[in-house]
């Protein structure tokens, strides 16, 4: 699984309160859900993304709420993948359960910049800025997980395995 | 191994555990709310099974957006009622009837015990830690696959003892403590980690004060936050007619990354100022912000004592003119207690009012939004940008003895500094 777009990036303690705020929890439709996406900390965001563009994020990404709008609307916004230097647990878990591919890479995540073109394999963890010609290594998915976020999501992947 | 590593391990069947193990575990308890629990209601049948484990171990609680705050909210209730009644759940608790916030209901219902392992789909969960139990927050999906299969996957945390002595003076109550923790530890510090409380100024915090400290181990990123447990936790789920407690303790040889020492004794009223939880400084330092609300309720501090802290320094006084200040009692038996005791009163006297139970404005759903420049002092746990409103209000966290200080002054205030408190 390969996959290329730009670079949205962000700093630490991006909260699931900014990634999609509460007002906007009366739906968990994920179209209505990406139309709001990063809207208190980048109102331009939902206009802006394009499928396979990427977040880098510092420290602690996805704080807060248990919400699952949050990774929901990050997926459903066409984000390809979450890079960041940690994420909060919670989210952590809800990102991969939903299939949002999301990958640990302090380096990474500090030396992106917004608008960086960037490529990431989940097979080796290798994330590419091809703007700077950095390339980083993350630790790689395990193939479980790598199925996983191809079928959609944990419901999906166990359904599969039946 | 630590309180929490005992509990997994007695839920996975194990005689023993290691900070980093996967294990799977049987649920007590899986919770979920109208906002969470649509999603996980809508992925359930995925999970292939018809029927939820076991009726009496799903709780659903109808309480952000509750009582129903607009057309779409409505519809999400009304899809956890249907789920509810088609599944055959004990524990609904409809508004009016038996309702509340989730995390002060849920105790009060006598729904959780110590040892207990519990999962909700709401990052407060961790409020159980209170009653001895582990208690953790997860998404709608876990929540699907936890009401479907009864089990659950952890990685087994380690964990920071935070060691307490002292007693805390008057005005000092378990939001400062927790709020001083925060801010000394961050609010990544005890990321995927337990915050086990321990030492001898556990006694000197009752139940409320542990539920306010346990509630919030989710603002330090913490995985869980667990109390020892002691004749107060014991008399507690008595009185709540819980099930039987499984008493653990952590080992004396217990590995903790960290020991964080608290001198309740030393504390001052504290308060969190914007934009993150761990943003804290004593009232003395906040320098007398001026203020347009002040909530005070929420999972965090709208229990009895908090009414009746937040009653005692707002008896025979006003709220500041300008100033709106919103008491959110968290369950129907609070209010009714808050009634009978003569704190409705006294809050209404003073120019407060006095919601039903509702997360309402905690999370910017309904019942106290702010506009954009306004700031409030909020007895919640919660301080990010936008978390109450316009992106541009400001939310800082407090107890309730300052959050009513600060109604009544017009600025951030400690009881003591304001005339005749």
């Amino acid at each position: 699984m390969n996959r290329k777009g730009k670079a949205h990036k962000y700093g630490d303690n991006v909260d699931t309160d900014v990634i999609i705020p509460a007002r906007h929890l009366n739906t968990s439709e994920p179209a209505e859900l990406a139309a709001h996406c990063m809207e208190d900390i980048d109102a331009a965001f939902a206009g802006r993304a394009r499928p396979g563009d990427i977040i880098a994020a510092g420290r602690n990404f996805g704080c807060g709420s248990s919400r699952e709008h949050a990774p929901l609307a990050i997926k459903a916004s066409g984000v390809a993948c979450v890079v960041a230097e940690s994420f909060a647990r919670i989210f952590y878990r809800n990102a991969l359960n939903i299939g949002l591919p999301i990958l640990e890479c302090p380096a990474a995540a500090r030396a992106i910049s917004s608008g960086d073109e960037v490529s990431v394999d989940f097979e080796t963890g290798e994330i590419a800025d091809e703007t700077t010609g950095q390339t980083f290594k993350a630790e790689p998915f395990p193939p479980f997980m790598l199925d996983l976020i191809a079928a959609g999501g944990l419901a999906a992947y166990l359904k599969g395995r039946k | 191994m630590t309180m929490t590593q005992k509990i997994l391990a007695a839920h996975a069947g194990k005689a023993e555990v290691r900070a980093g193990e996967l294990v799977m575990a049987k649920l007590d308890l899986v919770l979920g709310n109208d906002i969470t629990a649509p999603v996980a209601i809508r992925e359930f049948p995925k999970f292939g099974r018809a029927r939820v484990f076991a009726r009496e171990k799903i709780a659903l609680v109808p309480d952000h957006f509750a009582p129903n705050k607009d057309i779409k909210a409505a519809a999400q209730c009304a899809a956890m009622r249907a789920f509810a009644k088609e599944q055959g759940i004990v524990n609904y608790f409809e508004v009016g009837h038996d309702c509340g916030i989730e995390h002060a209901l849920l105790p009060e219902k006598g729904l959780v015990t110590a040892g207990d392992l519990v999962i909700g789909a709401d990052s407060h969960t961790c409020t159980y830690g209170a009653l001895g139990a582990f208690a953790a927050g997860v998404g709608s999906t876990d929540m699907a696959a936890g009401m479907s299969a009864g089990e659950a996957w952890f990685r087994v945390p380690g964990a920071l003892k935070i060691l307490l002595t002292g007693k805390p003076g008057k005005w000092v109550c378990g939001k400062d403590a927790v709020l001083h923790l925060i801010g000394r530890i961050g609010v990544d510090g005890a990321r995927y980690q337990s915050l086990e409380f321990a030492g001898d100024g556990v006694a000197n915090l009752s139940m409320d004060d542990r539920f306010t400290i346990a509630n919030m181990a989710i603002e330090a990123g913490a995985k869980n936050g667990i109390f020892p447990v002691d004749g107060q936790t014991l008399a507690y789920l008595r009185a709540h007619g819980a099930k039987r407690p499984r008493i653990y303790a952590a080992d004396e040889d217990a590995e903790y990354a960290r020991t964080v020492e608290i001198d309740l004794g030393a504390l001052e009223p504290m308060v969190a100022f914007p934009h993150l939880p761990s943003n804290v400084r004593s009232v003395r330092e906040a320098g007398g912000v001026e203020i347009d609300q002040v909530v005070i309720g929420s999972c965090t501090n709208g229990r009895i004592s908090d009414m009746r802290m937040a009653a005692e320094v707002l008896r025979g006084r006003k709220v500041a003119g300008g100033v709106r200040a919103i008491v959110i009692p968290a369950t129907q038996r609070i209010w009714l207690q808050s009634l009978e005791e003569g704190l409705l009163k006294v809050f209404a006297e003073a120019g407060c009012v006095v919601s039903p139970p509702t997360c309402g404005p905690c999370l910017g759903g309904h019942m106290g939004i702010l506009a954009k420049g306004e700031r409030c002092v909020a007895t919640t746990n919660r301080n990010f940008v936008g978390r109450m409103g316009h992106v541009e209000s400001e939310v800082y966290l407090a107890s309730p003895a300052v959050a009513a200080a600060s109604a009544i002054a017009g600025r951030i205030a400690a009881p003591g500094t304001i005339d005749g408190v």
